[in-house]
């Protein structure tokens, strides 16, 4: 008898062991939640305070103004888009080292390294990348890039986390396709993308794993 | 006869929770370093050098040293026969668990 528990044992430990170290799995459903919510929040401001209730649909609006305001439309927008990066990123920081606390599991392994490197490559590519179309004044690319970029990160790095994470980027992926062929809609697809999917998938995460 | 030969494959060398851990990371990793194991396995130094060098010693594993930089870093690998031994060893916990 007690010989089996002890196998049943064993076979619970060699699954646990398998799992953790292939796998980056204290990323919270929370992360996702938070980072949608500041993604829909920079939205809404941008939509109403920056791009003064949505006339700017980019094109017919921006030729009526001068390159002074235009250069500071894209100033505002860009300081918009990256706060809500540093609060999502910050969010996903905050509940994935909580999560990893109340499970017990080390956050900084061999695996959630290799997982952060496969997120960074194509991350990093598209950022300087954005910088580049921000530079030579392709600021309507920039949405449909950033949605690309960052969902080929999300596959790239689901190969380490959960698989849920391999999906979420294919949608991001399509998103940013899309919106490339819809560059006057850009930020509904940034809404959408950013926002509505991470809300989404985060909902699902925390429902599925953390409740 | 048939619980005798399943108890058979049923490996010694697999006796240490630590060791199992060892095999079972490996099985799902290309190679791991000392550190690592460290951290996923939670062990002491000693302790865990101790069971590595035992699975080094059985040819179930190998070991690569180098320095990056001035620091030494082991990695480790699962050998063909490691694999081998490890998968007989959880066919035969399987079927011990299913059969009695």
């Amino acid at each position: 008898m007690d010989n089996k528990t002890s196998h049943l044992e064993d076979l619970k430990i060699i699954r646990k062991v398998m799992e953790e170290s292939s796998r980056f799995l204290t990323l919270s459903g929370l992360s996702g939640i938070f980072a949608g919510i500041f993604a829909l929040t920079g939205a809404v401001i941008a939509y109403f305070a920056i791009l003064k209730n949505g006339i700017i649909h980019n094109d017919e609006y921006s030729r009526s103004l001068s390159i002074k305001e235009i250069n500071l439309l894209h100033v505002q927008l860009l300081t918009d888009g990256l706060i809500v990066l540093l609060l999502a990123i910050g969010a996903s920081l905050f509940f994935s080292i909580r999560k990893a606390k109340k499970t017990g599991v080390k956050i900084w392994t061999p695996v959630s390294k290799r997982m952060l490197i496969n997120l960074l490559i194509p991350l990093v590519a598209g950022g300087v990348f954005i910088i580049a179309l921000f530079i030579n004044n392709q600021t309507r690319m920039i949405v449909p890039s950033l949605l690309l970029f960052y969902g080929l990160a999300l596959v790239n790095a689901g190969k380490f986390t959960f698989s849920e994470i391999f999906y979420l980027g294919l949608l991001e992926i399509f998103t940013g396709l899309l919106s490339a062929f819809f560059l006057n809609l850009g930020i509904y697809f940034w809404a959408f993308g950013f926002g509505i999917l991470h809300i989404i998938y985060g909902l699902i995460m925390f429902g599925k794993y953390e409740r | 006869m048939r619980d005798k030969s399943i108890i058979s494959d049923l490996s010694k060398v697999f006796d240490s929770r630590i060791r199992l851990g060892i095999m079972s990371v490996l099985m799902v990793n290309d190679s791991y370093n000392f550190n690592g194991f460290k951290e996923t396995l939670s062990v002491t130094d000693g302790n865990l050098a101790s069971h590595l060098k035992a699975l080094e010693e059985k040819g179930l594993i190998n070991v690569k040293k180098q320095f990056v930089g001035r620091k030494p870093n082991t990695t480790y690998f699962i050998t063909e026969q490691g694999v081998t031994l490890f998968k007989k060893h959880l066919k035969a916990l399987e079927l011990l668990l299913k059969g009695q």
